[in-house]
């Protein structure tokens, strides 16, 4: 069996943990800014202020 | 009882089969364990199971609940959830007074194993993160994905399993502590029988919520709901991954860790940290992206903002537990991870803070009139402070003065009076009188006087520990010209005692708010309040009589 020994995983860690981390947060924008997402957004937004109290038949 | 009569018969038999079989295994593991402490626990278990079965039995044939119910929302098991919201803010900020009152003077345990430091000190984490706050995570977070969908939970049983199945756990576990049952992980201590139960809740839970999600009439998961789903998915994770441990046997209370040393350190961190990321923070972010913008009567200030910090910090919170641990064995770079994960949070966190604070301009005499506004206001600014100040504490530099002192304590309950409390108190106070149908609480005016005694309360307590914390750690790392310390310990401790008692009356202050706040909700729930023109009348007609207006 492959022995991981600790200088492996640190490697990884600061090697591919950054650019995990960087990806995540470019992905995370695109989502948020997405032109189409736009009016979903807008729409929730409002949910709270709806004064109806009872579900949607 | 009028509980029971809202379900249909076949809920009633399933909720008394399940009752039955907890019964049975409260008595399984009471007999497993009559030599050992686990027998008062099965005991109690084959208590609670029974009170259930005789409440359910008793009302067995109840005419059946009328089909106009499934065109509301389910809110029973939400009201229910608040009185005991309530009922463990009392008891267990009761504890947390007398513990404190403990360090200024120690013969308050009266010569008793139960009420001595070591034990009573969990019952006040334990009832108040658990008890309390989890309580009120369980009913606002029931409440907010009904309204957020649209859509009715799912059934009437699992809500009722969760919300009496998880207050059987706080049950076990405060009663353990009396006990001496302990597996001495912080904010993890109930032992494996407990663990067990509270996983299985937990999913019954996370299924609930998906299952009401999946039922929703509204294209978009409000963000509020995404911070539940993080709170709910990540605390079951870590509760199970830090609680993995061997039992000596069916019938004892006492398991071993599967981890030791310095791993055994880590993830019992990685846990600690990440409660108070998902339990004290995801979570009541939750409640705030609803209650505020709710009672401010405006949307939040930015959707997109939201949505940036809620990935922000359920990322980079993974990842800052080792802070717990600098100084240790743990390995240099693994804390210098923590702490720049640590530092970096700040980001989501001031967003989340800004964003909250935004939604109130164009408000601000709502704020000025309306106590349960200024609740959130408020919780919104501690919680501001208290992600600054811990940013700043999980620096290597600043934590080698601040760890172990009262400093941590201090920032701590800034972080839990001020934020946590605050804004569970401003949710109730909103949710309260639209649940049992009021026009508004009981009594404005206790509204305010429990506002001001939780606002002078949490500033003594903070206060008191910020300046016992410092010189605390200054006294510690004083050196005298033979280069030897200048104070012994127990000259530091003297130091403390005027901070200790001065914690202490900030403790009865946030007590004495929270048992006002109790009556003025029991009111609302048994009275209407008085006609508007009635209080007119008594108060003059120059003040606001509702709050905002």
């Amino acid at each position: 069996m492959m022995e991981i020994s600790h200088e492996t995983l640190v490697a990884i860690a600061k090697s591919w943990g950054l650019f995990y981390f960087i990806a995540m947060s470019i992905g995370v924008l695109i989502y948020t800014f997405w032109p189409r997402n736009r009016k979903r957004f807008a729409r929730a937004k409002l949910i709270v202020l709806d004064k109806e109290d009872r579900p949607c038949s | 009882m009028r509980l029971i009569a809202g379900l249909t018969t076949t809920e009633r038999q399933t909720g008394l089969f399940l009752a039955g079989l907890v019964t049975l295994m409260g008595a399984a593991l009471g007999i497993a364990g009559r030599n050992d402490l686990l027998g008062y626990h099965g005991l109690l278990i084959v208590v609670f199971g029974a009170v259930i079965m005789i409440a359910l039995l008793r009302n067995l044939d109840a005419p059946e609940p009328e089909e106009s119910r499934l065109s509301e929302y389910y809110d029973d098991p939400i009201r229910f959830g608040i009185v005991l919201t309530m009922v463990w803010a009392v008891f267990a900020m009761f504890i947390g007074v007398w513990v404190s009152a403990l360090l200024a003077w120690p013969e308050l345990t009266f010569d008793a194993a139960w009420a001595s430091f070591g034990r009573l000190r969990p019952v006040h984490t334990t009832g108040v993160i658990f008890g309390f706050g989890g309580n009120a995570l369980i009913a606002t977070s029931l409440h907010v994905v009904q309204r957020t969908s649209r859509a009715r939970l799912p059934d009437q049983v699992s809500p009722w399993f969760v919300l009496l199945g998880y207050n059987l756990f706080c049950l076990l576990a405060v009663t353990g502590y009396f006990l001496g049952i302990t597996q001495s992980k912080e904010y993890a201590e109930p032992e494996w029988y407990a663990d067990i139960w509270l996983v299985i809740i937990w999913v019954t839970y996370f299924v609930l919520y998906i299952r009401t999600l999946a039922r929703r009439k509204e294209p978009h998961i409000y963000v509020a709901n995404w911070y539940f789903m993080a709170f709910i998915l990540v605390v079951a994770v870590l509760h199970i991954i830090n609680n993995l441990a061997v039992p000596v046997s069916f019938g004892s209370a006492k398991a071993y860790s599967a981890f030791s040393g310095v791993q055994d350190a880590m993830t019992q961190w990685w846990y600690g940290h990440n409660a108070v990321a998902f339990f004290l923070t995801a979570g009541f972010l939750g409640m705030m992206y609803y209650y505020l913008p709710k009672r401010a009567e405006r949307p939040i200030y930015s959707y997109r903002l939201s949505i940036i910090s809620f990935w922000g910090i359920t990322f980079l919170y993974l990842w800052a537990g080792s802070h717990h641990l600098h100084y240790t064995a743990l390995p240099h770079w693994v804390q210098t991870l923590g702490m720049t994960f640590s530092i970096v949070l700040l980001v989501p966190s001031w967003a989340s803070a800004g964003n909250a604070l935004l939604t109130l301009n164009g408000a601000w005499h709502k704020v000025r009139d309306d106590a349960t506004l200024r609740f959130m206001m408020v919780a919104a600014v501690f919680y501001g402070l208290t992600t600054f100040e811990g940013s700043f504490l999980a620096i290597r530099a600043v934590n080698s003065l601040s760890h172990y002192t009262d400093w941590t304590v201090g920032h701590v309950h800034a972080g839990a009076l001020g934020w946590v409390a605050m804004i569970t108190f401003g949710a109730l106070y909103t949710l309260t009188p639209s649940l049992w149908k009021r026009e508004r609480m009981y009594s404005n005016s206790l509204v305010e006087v429990h506002f001001w005694c939780a606002v002078i309360g949490t500033f003594i307590y903070v206060f008191a520990m910020w300046n016992s914390g410092i010189i605390q750690g200054l006294m510690w790392r004083t050196y005298n010209d033979s280069g030897t310390l200048t104070y012994s310990f127990i000259e530091s401790l003297v130091a403390m005692h005027p901070y200790y008692i001065a914690r202490t009356v900030g403790g009865l202050f946030f007590l004495t708010g929270a048992v006002v706040g109790t009556y003025n909700i029991l009111m609302t729930i048994r009275h209407e309040p008085r006609p508007l023109r009635e209080r007119a009348e008594t108060l003059g007609a120059d003040q606001p009589l509702v709050p905002g207006e």
